[in-house]
């Protein structure tokens, strides 16, 4: 299916305002009071599913362009995948400023002692990476190595569920969930992922 | 001394149970302060909307339920000044709106949000086992048979937040001695009414979050005597709504919240430890014990501080140093001077 110019101009609009939205509503929850009586917990939950199911739709995008034979939606995985950006980014801040208010020591240590936010803060660091080289300046300039990069989005698909998953008291069935989700996604890539990991001559 | 300096150089020593240098925030004010809050930020957006669409919007942040919010009475009371803390007291919306209370719903909202349709009436509290007199006290004995007064404790969640709770009600020693507890007895176990039709949680491990209902909590005999260990029917002045646990719960304030068990329906005497909830569950993270220790870690929250959960909004709340037994240790230390805490932790 050929999308035009047009059409792939609105649909980027409607990616933008599904994940616009979502942070448009927890504002408007929290000043409503109607994110819990202390909606720091929620926010950092929150804006971490937001992350996560954003990272979702990064990893779905090209096996419906596929399945579908749609080419043109390959263009909009830029514009998911720095979604994913933002929300990791308003996860991690909500996280330091509302948790820890800014304990610097506190967050150091937490790292170092807690494997579940050491793996999310790896997370964030892949992430992080793959935002910044996004630009199309820095993707040329890298040429080849860019893909190669870009590939360590499987890690982050490996490691976000498990931080979730390493993250919850008690609630495991949807971080389940999202492990499977994740480990499907990964599966249906497994042969460009063992093409990447193969020693290269 | 300044909050960062207390805080890279540990816990504090202090005699007595009182953290000083707070200033109190009157309740009408932070009231008002929400007010204005919400007034800003959803009257802008409400006011330019026909209303079947406010309506709309208000269904779907759940005011719809808040109208029609559980029925709470008025309570009388003493305040010995001995439980009087000089705190600000958590504002009571977040006491009642910040749970945990997995029976209605693992998030912290659910409680108040799946809670309000709780019938309390009729209700029975069982004390029995190694007694010498079996006792059932109904919806109002709970508030009758016993002189009630009011204590505010400071309760510190093992997630590592803390919020300073004015609650009313009697000492659990004072129940345990009308009963007479027998000389053989060790330990006292509790029990969370269960009815899945009424609590979500208990009929879905979706909501529930994995754990064993009915909830089941316990003490030893030694704790459970303890001046501190109460029985609360009460919160602010008036009977407990049901995310806090109508229409009794336990309140152990020198253990981490999980131990004050809410809706107790069963007290039960043993010579035996009883299961706990949260450890039948991870036992590795928690113990029988459950005693607030800054210098233990919990697998997933440093202990060494706490969010304390007080007035005002998003940025004003402050992280201090967590005290050992939460700051009750004068009470209730003896009752550990021969454990090794870290391994009954």
């Amino acid at each position: 299916m050929r999308i035009s110019a047009r059409g792939l101009f609105w649909l980027k609009v409607l990616l933008h305002i599904s994940f616009l939205l979502p942070a448009f509503y927890l504002v408007a929850l929290v000043l409503t009071g109607n994110a819990g009586g202390d909606p720091v917990q929620y926010i950092i939950h929150y804006t971490g599913m937001g992350a996560i199911n954003s990272l979702l739709a990064t990893l779905l995008i090209s096996p419906i362009a596929k399945r579908f034979k749609i080419a043109a939606l390959m263009q909009t995985r830029r514009l998911v995948g720095l979604y994913v950006c933002a929300y990791a980014l308003l996860h991690i801040s909500a996280f330091i400023s509302l948790d820890l208010l800014f304990a610097w020591r506190l967050l150091f240590e937490e790292v170092i002692k807690r494997p579940y936010i050491l793996v999310g803060a790896a997370t964030l660091i892949i992430i992080l990476l793959l935002a910044i080289t996004s630009l199309n300046r820095i993707k040329r300039s890298m040429g080849k190595r860019w893909q190669s990069l870009h590939n360590w989005i499987y890690l982050a698909a490996i490691l976000a569920p498990i931080h979730f998953y390493w993250s919850v008291k008690s609630e495991i069935i949807e971080p389940s969930i999202y492990i499977a989700l994740f480990a499907a996604l990964l599966f249906y890539r497994k042969d460009s992922i063992y093409k990447w990991l193969k020693p290269k001559k | 001394m300044t909050g960062k300096k207390r805080f890279t150089q540990g816990i504090q020593k202090r005699a007595s149970w009182h953290i000083p240098d707070n200033q109190v925030t009157p309740e009408s004010v932070f009231n008002d302060r929400r007010n204005i809050i919400k007034a800003l930020g959803l009257g802008a957006l409400g006011a330019s909307l026909p209303g079947q669409v406010q309506a709309g919007i208000f269904d779907l942040f759940g005011e719809q339920q808040a109208k029609n919010p559980f029925t709470t009475q008025g309570l009388q009371y003493s305040t010995p000044p001995k439980f009087v803390l000089p705190n600000p007291k958590t504002p009571e919306d977040k006491v009642t709106r910040h749970n945990n209370f997995y029976e209605f719903g693992s998030s912290k909202s659910d409680p108040y949000d799946n809670g309000q349709n709780f019938k309390v009436d009729p209700w029975t509290l069982t004390i029995d086992g190694l007694v010498d007199k079996p006792i059932t006290l109904d919806l109002h004995e709970l508030t009758t048979r016993f002189a009630l007064e009011e204590r505010t404790y400071r309760l510190r969640c093992v997630e590592a937040w803390s919020m300073v709770i004015p609650w009313v009600g009697f000492s659990l020693a004072s129940l345990l001695k009308q009963a007479g507890v027998q000389s053989n007895a060790t330990h006292v176990a509790f029990e969370t009414l269960f009815d899945p039709e009424q609590m979500p949680g208990q009929k879905s491990r979706l909501m529930g979050g994995g754990i064993h209902y009915p909830y089941v909590e316990g003490l030893t005999v030694a704790e459970a005597m303890n001046d501190l260990s109460f029985l609360a029917v009460g919160l602010y002045g008036k009977t407990l709504p049901p995310q806090n646990g109508a229409p009794i719960r336990l309140v152990v304030p020198w253990k981490y919240g999980f131990k004050s068990i809410k809706s107790v329906v069963r007290i039960r005497v043993m010579d035996k430890q009883p299961p706990t909830s949260w450890n039948q569950l991870a036992s590795s993270e928690y113990g029988f014990y459950a005693n607030v220790n800054p210098e233990v870690d919990h697998p997933r929250w440093s202990q060494a501080s706490e969010r304390s959960i007080g007035e005002g909004g998003l940025f004003s709340a402050k992280r201090i140093p967590t005290q050992m037994f939460n700051g009750y240790g004068d009470s209730v230390a003896d009752l550990y001077k021969n454990i090794d805490l870290r391994k009954f932790y």
